[in-house]
């Protein structure tokens, strides 16, 4: 239950970066810092004390594994924040040439 | 499990020092930081595929996040609505801490999975799709509908990227 509730911490720490900050690239962090704590949570759940990695090998009998399906859903789960922080990032850059800077309170500027 | 709660607190002193570092690249680094620590735990949690793989992609957005901030820095300005903004904030992260805490409740506790869907991939899946790898069974055989989402996703993204970050607009006639 501790690992639960630290995970729960290392997610909030990215949720008020995300919603506090006011440099974009502080965002981008905040957002970066979120998706570890929930890809961490879902391995987190599928552990099984004394299981083994699900792979199976010729030479040996494995009697207990741990849950793989959550490590299937996280496997699909990283590659996409990949894209999205590219995403952020090219949309980050693209400001900075616009605007000359990081700062949202500064970007106010909705025309085209 | 020591290793797991040590790996943790790594990771949460990495964050906050990503999240309140002045400076842009060393708050990048330390992100990077975080990412190593979860390929670690990764590894201790018995997932060598998502270990490798959390690897690569923290290498690579370390890369990414540090062209987007090379030589661009911003000093720290404490303008503006600063203590509302702070403590609206603060508020908002405590609530979402406390109803979190109720859904836990209903977690199982650590060690104890509840493996009502994969019992049956693992008992079927080296006879049904023939992989040694049962990860790889579910994602390639089990799920494929998931990958295909997410290979939509990728190109999906890739599509955001070259739009945004064309230089030449269209022509104003």
């Amino acid at each position: 239950m501790t690992a639960y509730i630290l995970c729960l911490v290392l997610f909030s720490i990215g949720l008020y970066c995300a919603l506090r900050k006011r440099n974009v690239v502080k965002i981008i962090i905040g957002i970066g810092i979120m998706e570890y704590a929930a890809n961490f949570l879902f391995v987190l759940i599928g552990y099984r004390s004394g299981g083994r990695s699900p792979i199976y090998a010729n030479d040996q009998v494995i009697k207990s594994m741990v849950d793989p399906l959550p490590q299937a859903v996280v496997a699909v789960a990283i590659v996409l924040n990949l894209s999205v922080t590219l995403l952020l990032v090219a949309i980050a850059i693209k400001l900075y040439e616009k605007y000359g800077t990081f700062d949202i309170t500064k970007i106010n500027d909705l025309k085209g | 499990m020591i290793e797991i709660h040590l790996l943790l607190l790594f990771m949460i002193a990495a964050a906050v020092i990503a999240v309140e570092a002045k400076d842009l690249l060393s708050s990048v680094i330390a992100v990077g930081a975080v990412g190593i620590g979860l390929s670690l735990s990764f590894l201790v949690l018995k997932a060598p595929d998502l270990a490798i793989m959390q690897l690569v992609v923290e290498i690579l957005s370390l890369i990414i996040l540090i062209r987007g901030t090379i030589r661009r820095d911003l000093p720290f300005s404490a303008s503006g609505r600063w203590y509302f903004n702070t403590i609206t904030t603060v508020c908002f992260v405590i609530v979402f801490i406390g109803l979190a805490l109720l859904t836990f409740r209903s977690l199982p506790d650590l060690g104890n999975a509840t493996m009502r869907v994969s019992k049956a991939y693992i008992a079927e899946g080296m006879l049904r799709t023939g992989a040694k790898n049962i990860v790889a069974a579910i994602t390639l055989n089990y799920r494929a509908y998931d990958t295909l989402g997410e290979a939509t996703m990728i190109f999906a993204a890739v599509i955001g990227v070259l739009v945004i970050a064309r230089k030449t607009g269209k022509k104003e006639k």
